[in-house]
């Protein structure tokens, strides 16, 4: 694990994380070439298409050509990132992931973007919340999911020197930026954003920030609490999972359906290693939630920091 | 035009790929003989004659593509593959057995460019093969072998407008149009024709042919090539399980094995010659 990261104030979307990777990636990188299926402005790719517009492919609404011509284009030697909102993204295009991209060993970056029930007002057509499930299943792949746009940054460009595939979930609306840029960001390797021993919450992507601020308000309860940010999903890091053991509560966090994600990951490990802690899941349960806003549905669907909070109280006591 | 010694020269081609491809659906106890049947001439013509490769080097970035996007086809695809050299003939034995050659193609075998199996992937897979030469100029063409149940997959027809988009000239589809599929005749599912003028309207240069006349194969890939500014299509029309009687469009050999007596026939009718 990585040392505690620098805490500031600034907020920033993991999306935006993504757009500056892409540019960055497109100047050292002649063999990357980036798709998007008609949503190339809500996922940020628009500034690559911008600069680079001979590596830029706008398939239109079809994701799943999209992600077999990105790996056509891999099997020339290309890195090719296929970028879309999760819900279509993976809802139309799982078995061309399946094969054109896992099976075959493409080289090829799933990239999805709107991420969770936290996108809000468009309601439960555009909340991904069983994305990890599924591509937890999908041999060959691995599963990234970014606490803030410093780390998906950096997420983006290590997929990028790593051949093979790789998912990575991003969020729409803005998050605490956790990171700042002496970050080093390892796949694999979860890091812990604070420490405490009386209890750990491990998060993914935006409940990382609603986690630090119920680390926050329990504080000032005296209760200490590790939030640990498990940003790579699959291969999870067992390691930080065991050390979270060690204070006796492992909560897990995650803007996802609590079947199948992150907090069945940290079961398994948990079970696995026989941890025998006391155990929870924040996270939607089993569910569609509707429309407002993150704030209002975090609120109603259990996921905010207060909901957080109270699930360490419980589980303490 | 091409001349008569290459036609019989392809066409008996053809026949031996026919007869090992009942062999090795024999041999497996499994697989699917009759859409191999029907495009044996098309492969023939493809791998002997139109196609730029070398087997010694599967991964020479100047090679022509080719994706059987209808996957199911590889008593074919091995025999071919066995018989140009991508891997030993004797690796034919393992056909659907344990090793490389499994029951639709894994790129894990050499001149195998990517999966396929679950249909209507590769002609966008090709596609992006195509528009990757053209970001790196080379001239390598793209054949993506279809067949017409096939069509019946969405995506084929997101590929087809992308391709025309892009105007990806040096794509070339290929459609065995054996007019069977699994479970019915192709009509009476979601009928695909006029499979030539849906092309057309898509934005794409269509080529009607007799898929078993050789000669009009090879023009039809000669001329293929040729085409500027849009993605081309040869309609094939064909007949599943060409060259065997019993198999000839009926669905009911789509994916079956012959039994001894019946693979007896099929080898006596297949070296008598079409």
């Amino acid at each position: 694990m990585s040392a505690l990261p620098v805490t500031t104030a600034a907020m920033a979307a993991t999306r935006d994380g993504y757009g500056n990777a892409l540019i960055k990636l497109g100047s050292t990188d002649p063999n990357v070439v980036v798709l998007d299926a008609g949503v190339s402005d809500s996922t940020r790719t628009n500034k690559f298409a911008e600069k680079y517009p001979e590596r830029f492919f706008n398939m239109g609404i079809s994701e799943g050509d999209m992600v077999c011509t990105a790996a056509g284009m891999a099997k020339c030697g290309k890195t090719a990132f296929a970028t879309s909102f999760i819900c279509f993204l993976l809802g139309r295009s799982m078995d061309q992931i399946l094969v054109s991209v896992a099976y075959s060993d493409s080289n090829v970056k799933i990239i999805g973007t709107h991420a969770g029930v936290a996108i809000g007002e468009d309601g439960p057509t555009a909340q991904a919340i069983g994305d990890v499930s599924y591509m937890r299943a999908v041999p060959n792949f691995i599963v990234i999911c970014p606490a803030d746009a410093v780390e998906a940054e950096k997420a983006i460009i290590a997929i990028a020197q790593r051949k093979g595939p790789a998912y990575v979930r991003l969020g729409r609306g803005n998050v605490r930026t956790i990171y700042d840029d002496s970050y080093k960001f390892e796949i694999g390797k979860a890091s812990v954003v604070a420490e405490g021993n009386d209890a750990a919450i491990i998060a993914s992507g935006i409940m990382v920030q609603e986690s630090l601020a119920a680390s926050e308000v329990l504080k000032k309860e005296e209760i200490n609490v590790r939030v640990v940010n498990m940003s790579t999903i699959k291969p999870i890091d067992r390691q930080a999972i065991i050390s979270a053991a060690e204070t006796g509560t492992i909560i897990t966090a995650e803007d996802h359906n609590i079947y199948g994600g992150l907090g069945s990951a940290v079961a398994e490990v948990i079970s696995e290693e026989e941890l025998g802690v006391k155990f929870g899941r924040i996270g939607v349960k089993d569910q569609f939630a509707e429309s407002d806003s993150q704030k209002v549905l975090f609120r109603k669907y259990g996921m905010d920091a207060d909901a957080i909070a109270s699930a360490v109280r419980t589980l303490k006591n | 035009m091409a001349d008569a010694a290459t036609i019989a020269k392809l066409k008996e081609k053809a026949r031996q790929l026919r007869i090992e491809s009942v062999k090795l659906v024999y041999q497996a106890g499994s697989g699917h003989p009759g859409g191999s049947l029907s495009a044996a001439d098309i492969m023939a013509a493809l791998f002997y004659h139109a196609m730029r490769y070398d087997p010694k080097r599967p991964d020479w970035p100047d090679r022509d593509r080719f994706i059987l996007s209808k996957g199911h086809c590889t008593p074919l695809l091995y025999s071919v593959f066995a018989d140009v050299g991508y891997f030993p003939r004797e690796e034919l034995k393992t056909y659907r057995r344990l090793g490389r050659l499994t029951g639709h193609p894994n790129p894990k075998l050499p001149g195998v460019e990517i999966a396929t199996g679950s249909l209507g992937q590769g002609l966008s897979v090709g596609h992006g093969m195509a528009l990757a030469g053209k970001l790196d100029k080379k001239d390598y063409y793209v054949y993506v072998l279809l067949g017409d149940g096939e069509l019946n997959e969405g995506q084929v027809w997101e590929a087809a407008m992308s391709a025309a988009q892009y105007k990806s000239d040096h794509l070339i589809a290929i459609i065995d149009n054996n007019k069977v599929a699994q479970d019915n005749m192709t009509a009476n599912l979601k009928n695909v024709e006029p499979v030539d003028k849906k092309f057309e309207a898509f934005g794409w240069h269509a080529i009607r042919i007799d898929g078993h006349n050789m000669a009009a194969v090879i023009d039809a890939l000669a001329a293929a090539k040729n085409v500027r500014g849009k993605p081309v299509v040869i309609v094939a029309d064909t007949i599943k399980g060409k060259g065997v009687s019993y198999m000839e469009g009926k669905p009911d050999w789509h994916g079956k094995a012959p039994n001894d007596e019946q693979f007896k026939k099929a080898l006596e009718e297949l070296e008598r010659g079409l």
